[in-house]
C-alpha cells in the first residue's frame, strides 16, 4: 500500500502520529511522577515508617538519591525506564521489571483471547444488526448486548462462575496460571474470565459498528449498490463497511485498551495473576515505585492502541492513501 | 400487443409525510402516468423539481427512494410485470436489464473502491461475463466515452478524477453489463456547461453505438431536445404533455410546455457606463497554506445601480472574488474601493457602514437561513442590528419588505421549512435589502431553482434594482442568466478575467477562445444543435 520508499504523504502523517504519541507518553510520565511526588511523605518515610528519626530518614534519602532535586530524580527514573530498569519494589525488594514482565504476559494473554473472540463477533453482530435494522434480529442483538454491558462485571463474573463452574462444572472456577503450563491447559484455565470480558466489551463495539454502518447506509453510493441488484449483505459488506472502518477501529481500540488496563475486577473475581491484581496489591502497600511503573505501562498501552487506531484510520482513508 | 421494452401504465406512487405536530399523511408523488419505451429509443422526462421525474425513473427499476411506495398501475419491463415482484426477482433485473446513472456521480461512487471494480461489479455479480471480459468491456467503454488513458483509468479512486470524468465513468458503469435500459437521472446537471456538452455527446454516442434504450431525466428542455426521441412533460406528478421531441419543441400544445420552451425571455437593455460604486484594482489572493493564487490581478468596476455578471466554470475564482470583496479573504495585493472609500482588506478593519452597504445572497437559501427563526425574525435582524428598529416600526418595515418581494405580510410568522425554494430565496433577498445596501453580491442565486422560478427571481431583482438603485455583483455559471440580468460582464477562467466589458461588447464577436467555447456550449432549444456545435468544433480544430 505504501508505495516504495518514496516519501508518501501518508507516511508523514503516520510518523507524525507516532511522534505525537511518544510526546504524550513523556508528558504522562511527568504527570505520574509529579502525582506521586505530591503525596505526603516519600519512599524513605514509607520504608522506615512514622517513628523514624530525622537522621535515619536523611541517611536513607541520601542513599536512595531522594535528596536530589525532583528534576534530577525524574530524569534518573525516566532513564532507568528507557533501559528496562523499573526500579525495586519497596514491599518485597524484588526487581519490578521482572515481576511485571510475568504479570503483563498473563494480562496480555487474557486480553488477546478476549479480543480475538470479541472483535470479530462484535463486528459481525453489528453488521447483522444493521442489515435487519429495526427488525427482530437487531432488537435481540441490541437487547442482549446491552444487558451484558449494563450488569457490573463482577455480577457477570459471578453469574458465569455460578453456572459454568459450580452448577454445570464445565470449567475451572479459579483461573490459576503458572510458568511452564501448557497452552491448552492455560486456555482452559482462562476460559471463564475470557467469556466475562467478551460479554463486557461486546456491546460497545457492536453498537458502534451498527451505528457507523447505518450512517454510511444513508450515502448515495449505497443506493447505487442497491440499484446494481446486490444483496443486502453484499451491500453492507462490500460498500458500507469499508467506509465505516475509522469509527469502528477507534472504539475497538478503546475496548482493547480496557481489556489490558481495566480488568482489575475480573482478575480479582477469578484470582488471575495479572497486572490489575498486582497494581491493587501494591497500592494497598503504598509501594510507590510499583504504582509508578504500572501506571506508566498502562498509559503506554492506552496511547499505543490509540495511535494504532489513528494509523489504521489514516490507512483506511483512500483520499489519504491515494492522493490526487 | 406490441412488445415494448418498458411499458408503464397508470402508475401511482405514494409516500408518507410527517408534518410536525400533525398525524402522518399520505402524499401522492406520481399519479396516473403512462409511458411506452421501445428498444433502442430515448424518452426524455422533463419537469421542475417535485414533478416526479426521478421517482418515475426509479420506478422503472421498481425502486422507491426514501420510502416512496409504488401503489398502483403496472410497470412492465421486457414483458414482465415488476411493480409487485419480490426482492429476489428485482435483484436479478436491477443491474442486468436496467441500470441507473445518478445526478451526482461524485456521491454515487463508493469512495473506498477503485473505479474499475465498481464499473464491472454488476457484470460479475450477475454472472454476465468473467472478470477479463468485463474489464475489457469497461476499457472499451472508457475509450468510447472519451476518458483519458482508458487502459489505466479504472485503477484510480473516485476522488482522483474530475466530476465530468466521474459522470462518464458512471455511464460506463451503467452500460458495462449490457442492459436493455439505462435510466439517466440528470446526468449533466451538476457539470459546467463546457463539460456538459462533452458528456452529453459521449452519452449520445454510447446510446447509439450500444443500441440501449434510455430514460433521460432532466429539467433542461434544451438538453433533452438533443438526445430524446420522445418527451414526456411532467408537473406535480402528473402528465402535462407527451409527444415526439420535435412537436414538443416546435409546437407545444400545453401552456406549461410553452412556458418551458420560452423561458428566459427576459429582455434587459444594458445601461450606459456610469461612475463606479465598486472598483477592484489588481486584486490578487490565495488561500492560507497554499502557494497558488486563486485570483490573479483582478481589475473590475461596477457602476452604481447596475449589474456586473461574473461568469465562469467552477474553480475559476468567481466566489473567491466575492470573498475578497466582502473581506472574508484578505487579498495579498491590490485594493478595493467602495462608494468612494478604500475598504480595509480585513473584515475586522471595516466599519459598520462598510458591512451594511455590502450584502450577500447565496445559492442555497435553505442553509442561509436559521430554520428555527420565522421569516419576520430573519428579515428583522438586520433592521435591529443596523438601524435599531424595534416593535411596531420594525414590523412595519418587515411588511414593506415582504411586499417588495411580492410575498405579502401573511408570511411574517412562517418558518423557512414552510416555504418553497423560490420563496426562500425571496426572503434572503428581503434580508439583504433590509440593510439598505449599495451593493448586493448574488452568488449563484438562481442555480438551485427551477427555470420558471429562477425567471421570477431575476425579474424581481431587476425591479428592485430600478426602485432601490442597488448594484449587483452577479456570480453565475449560467450564460442565459447573464444575458437576462447584466449590464456588464467579466468572464473568469482559472483566476483571471479573460474578457470584460459592456454586455453588448462581451457577447459580440470576435471572441477569445475561452469565451467562444463557453458561449457555444450553452444548449439551445433546437434539434440537432449538439451535432452542429461538435461538427463546427471539429472543423475548427482541423483547420488549425
Amino acid at each position: 500500500m505504501l508505495a516504495g520508499l518514496r516519501v508518501h504523504p501518508v507516511f508523514k502523517l503516520v510518523v507524525q502520529r507516532i511522534a505525537l504519541g511518544l510526546l504524550l507518553l513523556v508528558a504522562v510520565s511527568a504527570i505520574i511522577f509529579l502525582g506521586v511526588e505530591a503525596l505526603p511523605g516519600d519512599t524513605a518515610q514509607a520504608i522506615l515508617g512514622q517513628s523514624a528519626t530525622p537522621q535515619a530518614l536523611a541517611n536513607l534519602r541520601a542513599e536512595m538519591g531522594l535528596d536530589q532535586p525532583p528534576l534530577a530524580r525524574y530524569v534518573d527514573w525516566l532513564g532507568g525506564i528507557m533501559t528496562g530498569d523499573l526500579g525495586t519494589s519497596l514491599s518485597n525488594k524484588t526487581d519490578i521489571a521482572k515481576a511485571i514482565g510475568q504479570r503483563l504476559g498473563n494480562t496480555l494473554f487474557l486480553a488477546f483471547w478476549a479480543a480475538i473472540i470479541s472483535v470479530p463477533l462484535a463486528v459481525l453482530l453489528g453488521l447483522v444488526a444493521a442489515r435487519y435494522n429495526g427488525r427482530w434480529p437487531d432488537k435481540i442483538i441490541s437487547g442482549v448486548t446491552l444487558s451484558t454491558i449494563s450488569l457490573p462485571e463482577f455480577v457477570v463474573g459471578y453469574l458465569v462462575l455460578y453456572f459454568l463452574a459450580v452448577k454445570w462444572q464445565l470449567f475451572p472456577s479459579v483461573a490459576m496460571v503458572f510458568p511452564g503450563m501448557g497452552m491448552m491447559e492455560r486456555l482452559n484455565a482462562v476460559i471463564l474470565p475470557v467469556i466475562v470480558l467478551v460479554l463486557v466489551v461486546l456491546a460497545h463495539m457492536m453498537r458502534m459498528t451498527r451505528a457507523a454502518i447505518l450512517n454510511v447506509m444513508q450515502s448515495a453510493y449505497i443506493e447505487t449498490a442497491e440499484l446494481k441488484g446486490l444483496s443486502p449483505m453484499q451491500v453492507i459488506w462490500r460498500h458500507a463497511f469499508p467506509n465505516a472502518i475509522a469509527p469502528v477501529v477507534n472504539v475497538v481500540m478503546l475496548n482493547l485498551a480496557y481489556l489490558v488496563v481495566g480488568v482489575v475486577v475480573v482478575e480479582v473475581v477469578f484470582v488471575y495473576p495479572g497486572m490489575g491484581q498486582y497494581l491493587v496489591d501494591h497500592v494497598t502497600k503504598r509501594d510507590l515505585p510499583v504504582v509508578q511503573a504500572v501506571g506508566l505501562i498502562f498509559a503506554a498501552v492506552y496511547i499505543g492502541l490509540n495511535i494504532m487506531a489513528d494509523v489504521i484510520s489514516i490507512l483506511a482513508n483512500p483520499r489519504l492513501r491515494h492522493p490526487k | 400487443m406490441s412488445r415494448s421494452l418498458l411499458e408503464i401504465s397508470n402508475l401511482r406512487i405514494d409516500a408518507t409525510a410527517y408534518p410536525p405536530g400533525e398525524p402522518p399523511k399520505t402524499i401522492v408523488l406520481v399519479d396516473g402516468v403512462s409511458l411506452t419505451l421501445e428498444k433502442g429509443k430515448v424518452l426524455g422526462l422533463i419537469g421542475e423539481s417535485g414533478a416526479g421525474k426521478s421517482t418515475i425513473g426509479l420506478a422503472s427499476m421498481a425502486y422507491g427512494r426514501g420510502g416512496a411506495r409504488l401503489t398502483g398501475g403496472t410497470i412492465t419491463l421486457n414483458g414482465r410485470e415488476i411493480r409487485l415482484a419480490d426482492a429476489r426477482a428485482l435483484r436479478s433485473l436491477r443491474g442486468r436489464e436496467v441500470t441507473y446513472v445518478a445526478q451526482s456521480a461524485a456521491a454515487a461512487f463508493n469512495p473506498a473502491i477503485k473505479l474499475i471494480d465498481q464499473v464491472i461489479e454488476t457484470s460479475l455479480s450477475h454472472g454476465i461475463m468473467d472478470r477479463a471480459e468485463a474489464e475489457a468491456r469497461a476499457v472499451m467503454l472508457f475509450g468510447k466515452l472519451g476518458l483519458p488513458n482508458p487502459e489505466t483509468f479504472g485503477t484510480r479512486y473516485p476522488h482522483q478524477v474530475s466530476g465530468g470524468q466521474l459522470q462518464r465513468a458512471m455511464t460506463a458503469m451503467a452500460l458495462c453489463p449490457k442492459p436493455d435500459l439505462v435510466v439517466f437521472d440528470e446526468p449533466t446537471t451538476a457539470l459546467d456547461v463546457t463539460t456538459q456538452i462533452d458528456v452529453l455527446a459521449a452519452i449520445k454516442d454510447a446510446i447509439r453505438d450500444t443500441g440501449v434504450a434510455a430514460l433521460y431525466i432532466t429539467h433542461d428542455l434544451a438538453v433533452v431536445a438533443q438526445v430524446a426521441d420522445d418527451i414526456l412533460v411532467l408537473r406535480h406528478g402528473k402528465k402535462v404533455e407527451y409527444g415526439p421531441t420535435e412537436q414538443i419543441i416546435t409546437a407545444p400544445g400545453e401552456a406549461y410546455t410553452q412556458a418551458l420552451v420560452s423561458v428566459r425571455s427576459i429582455d434587459h437593455k444594458e445601461k450606459a457606463p456610469a461612475e463606479a460604486v465598486l472598483s477592484v484594482k489588481a486584486v490578487t489572493a490565495r488561500y492560507k497554506g497554499t502557494n497558488f493564487d486563486v485570483l490573479k490581478a483582478i481589475t473590475i468596476d461596477l457602476p452604481a445601480g447596475q449589474t456586473l455578471a461574473v461568469v465562469g466554470e467552477s474553480g475559476s475564482g468567481k466566489s473567491t472574488l466575492a470573498r475578497a470583496i466582502t473581506g472574508l479573504l484578505p487579498p495579498s495585493k491590490g485594493e478595493i474601493t467602495f462608494a468612494g472609500r478604500k475598504l480595509s482588506p480585513q473584515l475586522s478593519g471595516r466599519s459598520r457602514d462598510d458591512l451594511r452597504e455590502i450584502q450577500m445572497i447565496y445559492q442555497m437559501a435553505d442553509t442561509a437561513m436559521n430554520p428555527r427563526q420565522t421569516v419576520g425574525t430573519i428579515i428583522g435582524r438586520p433592521l435591529e442590528f443596523y438601524f435599531g428598529l424595534r416593535g411596531e416600526a420594525k414590523r412595519k418595515r418587515i411588511q414593506e419588505l415582504l411586499d417588495q418581494i411580492e410575498m405579502g405580510s401573511g408570511y411574517i410568522d412562517r418558518y423557512p421549512a414552510e416555504l418553497s425554494g423560490g420563496q426562500k430565496q425571496r426572503v434572503c433577498i428581503a434580508r439583504a435589502l433590509a440593510a439598505k445596501p449599495k451593493l448586493i453580491i448574488c452568488d449563484e442565486v438562481t442555480s438551485a431553482l427551477d427555470p420558471l422560478v429562477a425567471d421570477g427571481i431575476l425579474k424581481l431583482l431587476l425591479n428592485l434594482q430600478a426602485v432601490e438603485h442597488v448594484a449587483y455583483l452577479f456570480i453565475t455559471h449560467d450564460l442565459a442568466t447573464v444575458r437576462a440580468i447584466s449590464d456588464r460582464i467579466a468572464v473568469m477562467y482559472r483566476g483571471e478575467v479573460v474578457r470584460y466589458g459592456q454586455k453588448s461588447d462581451v457577447l459580440a464577436p470576435p471572441f477569445d477562445d475561452y469565451t467562444d467555447l463557453l458561449l457555444s456550449s450553452v444548449p439551445e432549444m433546437q434539434l440537432g444543435w449538439l451535432e452542429q456545435v461538435l461538427k463546427h468544433r471539429k472543423m475548427e480544430s482541423a483547420g488549425n
